[in-house]
Parts: structure tokens; C-alpha cells; sequence
């Protein structure tokens, strides 16, 4: 399975923002997907009403998800899908594989899908001898670097156009030293169509499924799911459980949110909606449970499925920005993966609900408005209760409390604190024990406190204020 | 040991959240004056052209002028009288024969005007996969079909075709009632993974062109 095994985010992350020149391309990339998603929503007067619509619908999904479920295989069985239904990831390669070689296929395409790297599917075909290709772009990108992808909607967000050039001079025998993307996207459209035209399967996630039609949605901007499942005669579709709505009009809502939130464009390129195998074809449908379910029962942590995977969160996100999709060792990381991920292995995960400044902006920009910096917090708390949290965040956290309850003790510890930041040495401040301190500076001690401005301010009050 | 399925659906219902309402889609949502404008003015951003045409003959002229049209040399029309074709995919049994063909002219059913959206189904063509293989792609639309918004689309393609009598089980229909492959095309094929510089033709069509056709024509 793609999982880089690190200690904790800041530890990974450390390595990352060793290079300040890739920190600040890194962030500055990103951040010009965040500026693309708020003109596109900007553009759009009804953006709250969508987002409430959205929100409001998942939760309905998910208070009757069973329902939905079952309803949704009837539809898809009347079409002629063949529908699966796998409680983990182990069950969900098996079935697959399963399908696979019943057709003794040996050469399959994949389009993006977060399930199946989450599921781990590329190395278990590829152990049975099945040579699996990424289509998407930024994903083969990475599957030929032997990577995992670091963001959800852009994998390759991470490379430069340089190293891609590398790559593919490598792989592919283009120009060495090539570095426009029209050439080298050129070059990796001629040997992906070849791979398409020889597959003897499709396979893709899906990004919704239709309980009132029995059909489901995947949407690209490159046009490679429709590719990889339009030759060969087989698809297979792998999806979460929770991808589920239970109208088919409720996609206008969705689909009005999706791409804007993920790249600002207003719709994605394709927008494909299946219904059925295609006449002589063959369509599977998988259903992952792989611990959903467990979510659905676990209170604040249940609006997590609402979500749609637009990777909003991630472009916000500043900790995201500067310390790369690697640092947080999960399938994927960004303010969503760290509720996800830390909740499902919270001994292994245990570092993530604290790469977050609670700046509360993936809040504000997602699409489907889960309260992510509020669960972020609850998933603190939670960490605290199972006793994962450090020895010093611990400690710290309980002089703070001892301090804030005892208003004298505040007001003590105050004027200490300001006179010592003004006449002490740096070493008694910043040392090892001074996390905070490693790459900050405290700030220097106002001359006056809060409390010597209001009562200043009481004996002389302000003039009234006046507009202008 | 119950089947994964029961096991699923039982943890579901185990863990049944409180009980919450399904919202109607319902707003005062956002048209414009002239959708065609619109469609065309969002097509262009997303690296596609919109043409209107008169007539059958206008379209036709409007064909010989462009470039990738002219430049072809298999063409695929799928539109009655539009464009000259030279591939008879009658003699192609396999959907990887398509892959030679340089311009695909294929039947759009309607457009949103919101996103510059077509939506096309595998109905009117013998092998989806032309939407997608040709190296560029020519989609001619109905002028008078065209919505303003997603809404009116899901709106449209799920409204019941009123003959619930002709079908055995009694249900109603609509466009999802049976196996069949709809997509919504907005622009030619892209991608932004390369250092997010946009590259127009990732693997699909370099190039889409939308025709609207007057419907007096």
C-alpha cells in the first residue's frame, strides 16, 4: 500500500520546508487554485444556497444511507450492472482482481481514484502479475515515479515541470532537458492512447452514484475515464459508500459546486454519467464499506462523508501549502485527511489534528460545508482522551489551564513574563524545551497591558466616534 | 457468516444517525437575458468556440473555414447533411477502429448555458468512444435547445416521457430509464498537471467546436 511511514506531520514536513525556494513555489501553486475557486464561486450568486442545498442533502443521505444503498442496487441490478458489496479494502482487491481475472485480463486502465489508492488495488493486481496504468495525467506522472499522489485533485502538484521532463526523458526517450508541458503532454498522450487502445478493462472511482436511477457519475477533465471504459469491454467501478444521492436532481447542486471548489472551472471537461453496461459490455459496481459505516456511528465525525473530494481544503489550508501532501502520511492528508485518518488510526495518525493552525478557512470554502476546523478540534480532544498526546503538550496545556482559572496568578504571571522577555538572554527562552520557539519569535512585550489601557481609557473617555 | 452485504447494511443500520430531511432544489437560480451568449462567452474560457448557423448550407461554410476540418482527412458525420463523410463505421466492428478518425460531427441533445455544457448520449452513435478518441470533435446542437442552468438540465433529462403504457412494467421514463451512456461535454480535452500550465488536447479531442443549428433549417 502507498503509505509513507513517518513519525508525525512536523517531523515529515521539516524535510519538506528544507528547500525555502520549493516551500514558496509549492505554496504560491496552490494558492492560485484558491484564487481560481473564488472567482469561479464569486461568479455564482446563489454559491450559499448551493452550499447549504449540499449539505442538507448528504445529511439526509447519510441519516438513510441503507435505504439509499439498497435502493441504488436494485436500480443498477434492473440496468444490468452487476453490483458488489466489500466490507474493507482486502474484500474490495479481491473482488476486483477477481473479476479481472475471471476475463483473463492482464492489462487494465485506471482512472483517478482515491478509493482504490486508499484500498492499495495498484500493487495487489500488480502481484498477480496485472499491469495496472494511472491514465490521469498528474497520477501517471507519479505512478512512473513510483510515488503516491500528494494532493487529491492535482497529484502532481508537487513536481516540477523540470523533474517531469527528467521523467519522461527517462521513460519515454523524449528530449533531455525538455521542459513545456505541451511537449511533454503531447508525449504522454501518445503512449497513454496506446495503452488504452490495449487495455482489456476499465476501471474508475466514481465522484457520485444516483439511488433513484441506479446509474453514477465520474467526472475528468482529460477525458481518460471515458477513454479507458469506452474500448475495452469491461468496467469496473469502485466507490465509497458514501458517494451516494438520492436524485438524480440533486447533481445540479453537486455538480454546480464540484469543479469550481476543485479548480475554479465551471463544470469539469466531462461530466459522464453511466447507466447500465454498455450494449455487449460488462459493468461492475463495487461498494467499499472499508470502515464508512464505523464513521456513520461516530457523532461529530460523521459529516466527514459528506464529503465530495474537491481538495478545496487542501489549496486553503497554509499548513497544507507549505508542508506538501507527504507530510501527513495518510492516503491523503490536507484538513479532510487529517480528520479521516486520524479518527480511523488514531494511534498511527495521531500527529495530524495538530497540523492546523484552526484558521477555520477550509470551513469557509467547503463545498458541502463540513465544520472541518471544529472537528479538527474535537479530534484533539479525542486524542487527549486516548492519551496521545505528548508529554509537553500536555504539561503546557495544564500550566495554561492552572494559570487562566486564577485571575491573580494571570496577572502575576503577565508582568513576570514581559519584564523577563525584556531583560533576559535569549537562552533561557528559546531552548529545546521551546517547541514554539524553534522558528519563532515571541513578540515584544507591549509597554502597556490591556488591562493599563482600560482603566486608562475609563478615566478619560474616547471623543464619540464620528463616520469619515 | 452473513454475506459483506447484510454485514454492511447492518452496521448502517446499527448506526443510523438522527433522522434529517431531504430539501427540495428549489430557488430563484440565476438566467441569463441571452443563454447562447453566455454558453459561447464560458466556451471560449474553457478553450472551446460556439458557431451559429442559419441553415444546413451555412453550417457547411461554416465547416470549410475551419482549420481542422479542412485538414483531415477521416472525417466522422453523424449529423444528417453536415460535413462530408468519409468513414463508414459500418465496416468497423470494434470501437478501437475509431481510432484513426481526425474530425468526429456528432449529434449534441441540448446545451447549458451556465458552464458551456452539451450533453451527448451513445443513442444517435454506434460507439461512444468517438466522443472522446476523435482528434477533434464538432458537436451540432439544436439552437432552441438550450437551458440556462445544471438544475434545468437534471430537470430535463429526468422528466418522465409520458408513455408509462408502452413500457412492461408499468414504470415511468426518462432518460435514465435504460442502459445508456450520457455525458456533459464542456470544451475540448485539458489538463493543469503539469506545473498547472493548461495544456489543451490531454487525450481526448485538441479541439471542440459547438454548432448551434436554427431549427427552421
Amino acid at each position: 500500500m502507498h503509505v509513507i511511514k513517518t513519525a508525525d506531520h512536523s517531523t515529515a514536513a521539516a524535510a519538506f520546508i528544507a528547500n525555502g525556494d520549493r516551500v514558496r513555489w509549492h505554496d504560491s501553486a496552490i494558492w492560485f487554485a484558491r484564487t481560481k475557486r473564488d472567482r469561479a464561486s464569486h461568479g455564482v450568486p446563489e454559491w450559499e444556497t448551493l452550499r447549504e442545498l449540499a449539505s442538507k442533502i448528504k445529511l439526509h443521505t447519510m441519516s438513510r444511507l441503507d435505504e439509499y444503498l439498497e435502493q441504488f442496487e436494485a436500480n443498477a441490478t434492473r440496468l444490468g450492472a452487476h453490483v458488489h458489496w466489500a466490507r474493507d479494502a482486502a474484500e474490495h482487491n479481491t473482488i476486483v482482481a477477481g473479476i479481472l481475472n475471471q476475463h483473463g485480463v492482464r492489462r487494465v486502465v485506471k482512472s483517478k481514484s482515491m478509493l482504490t489508492e486508499e484500498c492499495g488495488l495498484n500493487p495487489h493486481l500488480e502481484s498477480q502479475g496485472i499491469e495496472v496504468t494511472d491514465t490521469d495525467l498528474g497520477e501517471w506522472i507519479v505512478q512512473l515515479r513510483n510515488e503516491p499522489p500528494s494532493h487529491i485533485v492535482t497529484p502532481a502538484i508537487h513536481i516540477r515541470k523540470e523533474e517531469v521532463g527528467e521523467l519522461f526523458h527517462e521513460k519515454l526517450g523524449t528530449d533531455a532537458g525538455a521542459t513545456d508541458a505541451q511537449y511533454l503532454a503531447e508525449a504522454a498522450r501518445r503512449h497513454l492512447r496506446a495503452k488504452f487502445l490495449a487495455a482489456e478493462a476499465g476501471i474508475t472511482g466514481v465522484n457520485f452514484a444516483i439511488a433513484d436511477t441506479g446509474g453514477f457519475v465520474v467526472c475528468t477533465n482529460e477525458g481518460n475515464a471515458d477513454l479507458g471504459v469506452s474500448l475495452p469491454k469491461i468496467h469496473i467501478a469502485c466507490m465509497g459508500i458514501e458517494k451516494l444521492v438520492p436524485r438524480a436532481t440533486d447533481l445540479g447542486v453537486f455538480q454546480r459546486l464540484l469543479a469550481r471548489s476543485a479548480t475554479g472551472q465551471p463544470i469539469t471537461t466531462y461530466t459522464s454519467h453511466f447507466h447500465g453496461p454498455r450494449p455487449g459490455g460488462e459493468l461492475h459496481i463495487v461498494l467499499v464499506d472499508n470502515r464508512r459505516s464505523e464513521m456513520l456511528g461516530a457523532g461529530d465525525f460523521r459529516r466527514t462523508l459528506n464529503c465530495i473530494r474537491c481538495g478545496a481544503c487542501f489549496n486553503t489550508c497554509p499548513v497544507y501549502r507549505r508542508s506538501g501532501g507527504f507530510s501527513y502520511g495518510a492516503t491523503f492528508g490536507g484538513p479532510i485527511g487529517s480528520i479521516i485518518f486520524s479518527a480511523r488510526e488514531p494511534r498511527q495518525h495521531k500527529s495530524l489534528p495538530f497540523a492546523c493552525s484552526l484558521c477555520a478557512s477550509c470551513s469557509d470554502v467547503c463545498p458541502v460545508k463540513i465544520d472541518l476546523h471544529h472537528q479538527i478540534f474535537i479530534s484533539r480532544r479525542q486524542l487527549a482522551n486516548l492519551g496521545l498526546v505528548s508529554f509537553s503538550k500536555r504539561l503546557g496545556l495544564r500550566v495554561v489551564a492552572a494559570v487562566l482559572a486564577r485571575p491573580w496568578l494571570y496577572r502575576f504571571a503577565g508582568s513576570t513574563a514581559r519584564l523577563a522577555l525584556r531583560i533576559s538572554p535569549r537562552w533561557p527562552i528559546y531552548n529545546r524545551f521551546n517547541i514554539w520557539g524553534r522558528q519563532r519569535d515571541l513578540p515584544p512585550p507591549p509597554r502597556r497591558t490591556f488591562r493599563e489601557l482600560y482603566a486608562a481609557r475609563k478615566k478619560t473617555p474616547p471623543l464619540p466616534y464620528r463616520e469619515g | 457468516m452473513p454475506s459483506s452485504k447484510d454485514h454492511i447494511l447492518q452496521l448502517l443500520r446499527r448506526n443510523r444517525p438522527a433522522a434529517a430531511e431531504l430539501p427540495m432544489v428549489a430557488h430563484a437560480w440565476t438566467t441569463f437575458a441571452d443563454p447562447h451568449a453566455k454558453f459561447a462567452e464560458v466556451l471560449e474560457l474553457v478553450g472551446g468556440r460556439a458557431i451559429r448557423a442559419k441553415s444546413v448550407d451555412d453550417l457547411n461554410q461554416h465547416l470549410s473555414q475551419l482549420p481542422q476540418y479542412a485538414v483531415a482527412k477521416k472525417v466522422v458525420s453523424l449529423v444528417p447533411s453536415v460535413g462530408t463523410n468519409n468513414v463508414d463505421l459500418s465496416t468497423i466492428d470494434s470501437p478501437h477502429g475509431t481510432a484513426v478518425v481526425d474530425v468526429a460531427i456528432l449529434p449534441g441533445e441540448f446545451a447549458v448555458a451556465e458552464n458551456a455544457a452539451v450533453w451527448v448520449t451513445d443513442r444517435q452513435v454506434p460507439f461512444r468512444v468517438l466522443y472522446f478518441l476523435c482528434q477533434h470533435l464538432i458537436l451540432v446542437v439544436p439552437a432552441d435547445q438550450i437551458v440556462d442552468h445544471m438544475h434545468a438540465a437534471y430537470e430535463r433529462l429526468m422528466q418522465t416521457g409520458g408513455q408509462p403504457q408502452g413500457s412492461k412494467d408499468g414504470r415511468q421514463r426518462n432518460d435514465f430509464s435504460e442502459p445508456v451512456f450520457g455525458a456533459f461535454i464542456s470544451g475540448p480535452s485539458k489538463t493543469a498537471d503539469i506545473e498547472q500550465t493548461l495544456v489543451i488536447g490531454a487525450h481526448g479531442p485538441r479541439s471542440l467546436v459547438v454548432c448551434f443549428l436554427d431549427p427552421t433549417s
